[in-house]
């Protein structure tokens, strides 16, 4: 699975980060922070074997 | 030899199994097993008393695939330039792929001249080969169907009560020869492989796999993945080279496919699959047609879509964002991935879309205006948005 980009999608009022945003293919995605989601889980595996850094939200 | 006497009884010597025919013409049977090996067809006229046909439940579903007869297409009916992995066209059935060529896939429309079509298939799972390739030695072509480790609770895995399955399904290729039928499972990290042949060139044929049973290892009772079914085309080097494994052992790449042909080796090479079922039991029985609106359902726990959106809303300055709540066809396998496409034009006073609380039901829509006291909008004027909505294994 490649990721052309991932960075933190953060809440402004939870002041928290809440899902991940990705860009596959060319096409920006929402991904919520649940390991069952499988976009969720392969970046989890790539940031875990050093080969992917979710970046800071804008 | 025919008798008129009133009652005609063969005993086995054990004194228990026997066979009576009254003066009724009522027959008894009483014994432990009955050798059907020569029955070809049998026709009753009454009620048959049996607690399960082929080791399994009687009638209600009895497969376990998903839009195995290839209805449900929600992504589109054709994707070209196929070459990694994804979920493309048929919903449920993944293209495995790297290093293998390019590929179209697409959900093909089936006619009287097909033999599918005479056992009520209208379509097909299509795979054309339009860029040729040796694969690379970890290159590969697959088609994939995974199913949750919940819907496999009744294969009894891991125990001595484990079942076994029994994989049916229509293929046509246009290579011909020996093909991998692999599986694995999750839960203990086991595969196997076996071969089936495609005997004639374009030509559909009905194939017949039974799966083993696994006594080793459980299946956990969850949302995540329990199995993986796979159709190999095309292997590398890497994938060849070991042992096929006809019972569940731990998985190595080298045992994935050897034997495997390339289906990849030419542009005029084309994949038809249809029709695909899988059943407790060794005997495949007759394919299991859904009614479309049942299979659609079915197909939505793991990808769907909500069309024509169009969002108007009023934001006043200094308050909240708007908020809109999006709610599922269906409730899904996890929360899942969410994607907007919009089309040119649609917006008004607009700065962001933001997704917020994604679950397994729904979602909320934080939309944020250029500017306060003032309308903002999207898929708007003529132009509606698309949301779709992904939680596939």
């Amino acid at each position: 699975m490649i990721f052309e980009s991932v960075k933190w999608d953060y809440d402004k009022n939870a002041k928290r980060n809440i899902n991940v945003i990705v860009v596959m293919d060319g096409i920006e995605k929402t991904v919520p922070m649940d390991e069952d989601n499988m976009h969720y889980a392969e970046i989890l595996k790539q940031v875990a074997e050093g080969t992917l850094t979710i970046k800071d939200a804008d | 030899m025919t008798s008129t006497l009133g009652i005609k009884k063969i005993q086995y010597p054990n004194g228990t199994n026997s066979i009576t025919i009254d003066s009724s013409g009522s027959a008894a049977i009483t014994t432990a097993n009955i050798t059907t090996a020569n029955v070809t067809n049998a026709t009753a006229t009454g009620t048959i008393t049996t607690p399960s046909i082929n080791g399994s439940q009687i009638g209600g579903r009895r497969n376990i695939i998903i839009n195995g007869a290839m209805q449900v297409a929600q992504r589109g009916t054709s994707q070209a330039s196929i070459s990694s992995a994804g979920y493309y066209t048929i919903d449920r059935f993944k293209i495995n792929t790297n290093d293998a060529g390019v590929w179209t896939m697409s959900q093909e429309t089936l006619s009287q001249s097909d033999t599918p079509f005479t056992e009520g298939f209208t379509k097909a799972l299509k795979l054309d080969c339009t860029t040729s390739a040796t694969p690379a030695s970890n290159g590969t072509l697959q088609v994939q169907y995974s199913t949750e480790g919940q819907d496999l609770q009744q294969l009894c895995s891991g125990t001595a009560s484990a079942k076994t399955l029994i994989l049916s399904f229509w293929i046509k290729a246009t290579k011909t020869g020996t093909n991998v039928l692999g599986g694995y499972q999750d839960d203990g990290g086991k595969s196997f492989g076996l071969t089936y042949t495609i005997n004639s060139s374009n030509t559909w044929e009905y194939k017949t796999i039974t799966i083993p049973a696994n006594t080793a290892n459980f299946i956990v009772n969850d949302a995540t993945r329990g199995r993986i079914v796979t159709w190999y085309f095309s292997a590398g080097s890497n994938r060849t080279t070991g042992t096929l494994r006809s019972t569940w052992t731990a998985y190595a790449t080298a045992d994935e496919a050897p034997g495997q042909v390339n289906h990849a080796d030419n542009t005029a090479n084309n994949i038809h699959i249809t029709g695909v079922q899988l059943e407790v039991g060794s005997q495949a029985t007759a394919f299991e047609h859904r009614g479309f609106g049942e299979e659609l359902a079915l197909c939505q726990r793991y990808f769907s879509k909500i069309n024509s959106i169009d969002v108007c809303t009023y934001y006043h300055t200094g308050g909240s964002a708007p908020t809109e709540n999006f709610t599922y066809p269906q409730t899904m396998r996890a929360a899942p991935t969410c994607t907007l496409t919009r089309q040119a034009g649609d917006s008004y006073n607009l700065a962001s879309i933001n997704q917020r609380n994604i679950t397994a039901d729904s979602f909320n829509l934080y939309v944020v205006a250029t500017s306060g006291n003032n309308t903002c909008a999207f898929g708007h004027n003529g132009n509606p948005a698309t949301y779709t909505m992904e939680a596939e294994l």
